[in-house]
């Protein structure tokens, strides 16, 4: 049976940590963090095959950032999930710490691939599959992906070229929040209808409600299962959940809170 | 005046420029409030495309637009603008010569954000190709004024700016010409040409020196193609040896490109500032700089290195 509760606790540790990074480092991205939260804390908690006191295990999982910009996200599960000492994440962004502004593929354990330029982690991910195909291999491929980033057209090349090579050892994680960072992405390069568009590539789309655990854990279960194409798990998200002020709001996609917010926002965090 | 992030000095001329000429169009690809660019699209709304994060296709609409008499400035992170695109910039608009104008923020000084995010190489792969202007300004005023002047040049042109505030050390009227260094301090002992956020650095170096009875000449490389040969030369024909200075890969930069033209044309002692082939990091703006070796120190240490490898060069002779 798996314990919702148990990953809810999960979600609001990482979240905090994201705060205390982010106001720590003085820079940073909470926006994309927070709204991704819940699908990675029920991927590393759940459903991948991880096993951090041996992370470079041949038979891992991997999981690749295509939106590699929510380092505070990504360092705060891993050390939460046991890969690293969370202490070191008080070190985000500072000069001479692993924690790079954006990740490294050396930096800690955990980290598959280099990322922050978007839309070319799909296209490692992709890569990632065919060499596992290849080797009739038993892990899977995951990568999370931006809304936003969606507009790269590169996305779309790897989009046809993963239909084409039926990887279906492949799931994209769509966060979908529907901001970036000059707004919404309707006003900005409307990627609508995108559930449309990913079929009309040959995907397997799943839907879910990216802060509802039971709905997330049925997505990636629905996609393990699904064979001869790869699969997109299309996340309803909010950007900045969980705290109020930055809910729903593009300002926040790359600043960090000062001391003030900060507080308010663990507040509303807090277990 | 405050020190001022020079990002702001190319929006201020996009304002300028868009208010005297309807041609002028910017593009931006989702960085348009890091950019500024955004100033220009809250006011000139009908001419301002958000192209999305999509930078190929931003540089090619842009090619399309030139074509049809638009004058377009397109802006990103240096890295994503010249090198996302760098193969639409050389087949579609610099070997077509079409007046695409592109502008991005680069440099370690870009900071937390950390190696990703940082253009140490944009000098080189813009300065390589055929018809290219490359302008690095050295602060705010200068960026305004390289900006406007980058609006007529005939053909292409990359415009690098900076994220972090820097200091203002030329006036509202010091003359900018493209294709023109600016002496920025007259000395006799040594030459350094400087570009960017490097200048002011070369200026505190050459104050430091003085000090000690070294009198520096500072160049401001403020074109860097086309490269301003004569000043360079008259400079150094007065001092007999000089440093480069730049926020950018040494390889291929100004170091690079000082290195063949004075090789080619009076081949003296020559130090590089710069970075070292290697990657950025994390961390802020000027602790950066200085843990690159990116700052008036270092180029207190390469004047006196260019100057006593002068002295004995001439013992040889
Ligand atoms: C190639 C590239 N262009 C631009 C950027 C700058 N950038 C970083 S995040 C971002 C917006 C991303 O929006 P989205 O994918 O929706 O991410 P999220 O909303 O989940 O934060 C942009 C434009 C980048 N990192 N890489
Ligand atoms: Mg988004």
């Amino acid at each position: 049976m798996r314990d919702i509760a148990q990953l809810e606790k999960v979600g609001r540790q990482i979240r905090r940590d994201i705060i205390q990074m982010t106001t720590l480092a003085g820079s940073g991205h909470p926006g994309g963090s927070l709204s991704a939260t819940d699908l990675m804390a029920a991927l590393y908690f759940e459903i991948a095959n991880v096993d951090p006191s041996d992370p470079m295990k041949e038979d891992r999982d991997r999981v690749i950032y295509s939106k590699a910009h929510v380092t505070p996200l990504i360092y705060s599960v891993l050390a939460r999930r046991g890969f690293f000492d969370p202490e070191l994440l008080k070190t985000f962004r500072k000069l001479g710490s692993p924690l790079q502004g954006h990740p490294h593929i050396h930096c800690v354990p955990g980290i598959e691939m280099s990322g922050g330029s978007l839309g070319q982690g799909i296209s490692i991910a992709l890569g990632t599959a065919i060499a596992g195909k290849m080797d009739r291999a038993p892990w899977r491929v995951y990568c999370l992906m931006g809304d936003g980033e969606l507009q790269e057209g590169q996305v779309w090349e790897a989009f046809m070229a993963a239909a084409h090579y039926k990887a279906d050892n492949l799931t994209a994680i769509i966060d979908k929040n529907g901001l970036e960072i000059d707004g919404t992405t309707k006003d900005v390069m409307d990627i609508d209808p995108l559930e449309k568009k990913l079929e009309a590539f040959g995907w397997h789309v799943i839907e879910c409600d990216g802060h509802d655990y039971g709905q997330i854990l049925y997505a990636f279960d629905q996609a393990k299962q699904t064979k001869g194409k790869p699969q997109a798990i299309i996340a309803h998200t909010v950007k900045g959940k969980g705290v109020s002020f930055m809910e729903n709001n593009a300002e926040w996609h790359g600043k960090a809170p000062n001391q003030v917010e900060a507080e308010k926002a663990l507040l509303e965090l807090a277990d | 005046m405050e020190p001022k992030a020079t990002r702001f000095g190319y929006s201020e001329a996009l304002l300028m420029l868009g208010e005297k000429d309807d041609r002028i169009v910017a593009l931006d690809a989702d960085l348009a409030k890091s950019t500024s660019s955004a100033r220009f699209r809250d006011k000139f709304p009908d001419r301002f495309f958000n192209m999305g994060i999509a930078e190929q296709n931003m540089v090619d609409v842009a090619a399309g637009l030139a074509l049809s008499g638009k004058i377009p400035f397109a802006s990103s992170y240096g890295v994503f603008v010249t090198g996302r695109a760098w193969e639409q910039m050389r087949t579609m608009v610099c070997y077509s010569k079409l007046p695409v104008r592109i502008a991005g923020h680069a440099g370690v000084s870009v900071g937390a954000d950390g190696a990703t995010h940082q253009a140490l190489e944009d000098i080189a792969i813009m300065n390589v190709l055929p018809n290219m202007h490359v302008f690095s300004p050295c602060d705010y005023y200068e960026t305004i004024k390289a900006t406007m002047a980058a609006a007529y040049v005939d053909g292409p042109a990359y415009i690098r700016f900076g994220r972090a505030p820097i200091p203002i050390i030329t006036e509202v009227d010091s003359p900018f010409e493209v294709g023109k260094a600016t002496i920025m301090k007259k000395g006799s002992d040594v030459t350094v040409v400087a570009t960017g956020t490097m200048v002011n650095e070369a200026l505190i170096a050459s104050a430091d020196l003085a000090n000690f009875g070294v009198s520096v000449e500072v160049v401001n490389l403020s074109t860097i193609k086309p490269l301003d040969g004569e000043t360079i030369l008259n400079s150094v024909a007065k001092t007999g040896c000089a440093v480069t200075a730049e926020e950018h890969q040494i390889t291929g930069g100004i170091g690079s490109i000082i290195a063949s033209f004075l090789s080619l044309n009076l081949p003296v002692p020559l130090e590089m500032v710069g970075m070292g082939d290697r990657f950025g990091e994390s961390g802020e703006p000027f602790e950066l700089l200085k843990h690159f070796h990116c700052n008036s120190c270092e180029i207190v240490q390469a004047c006196l290195r260019a100057i006593s490898r002068r002295q004995t060069s001439r013992v040889v002779l």
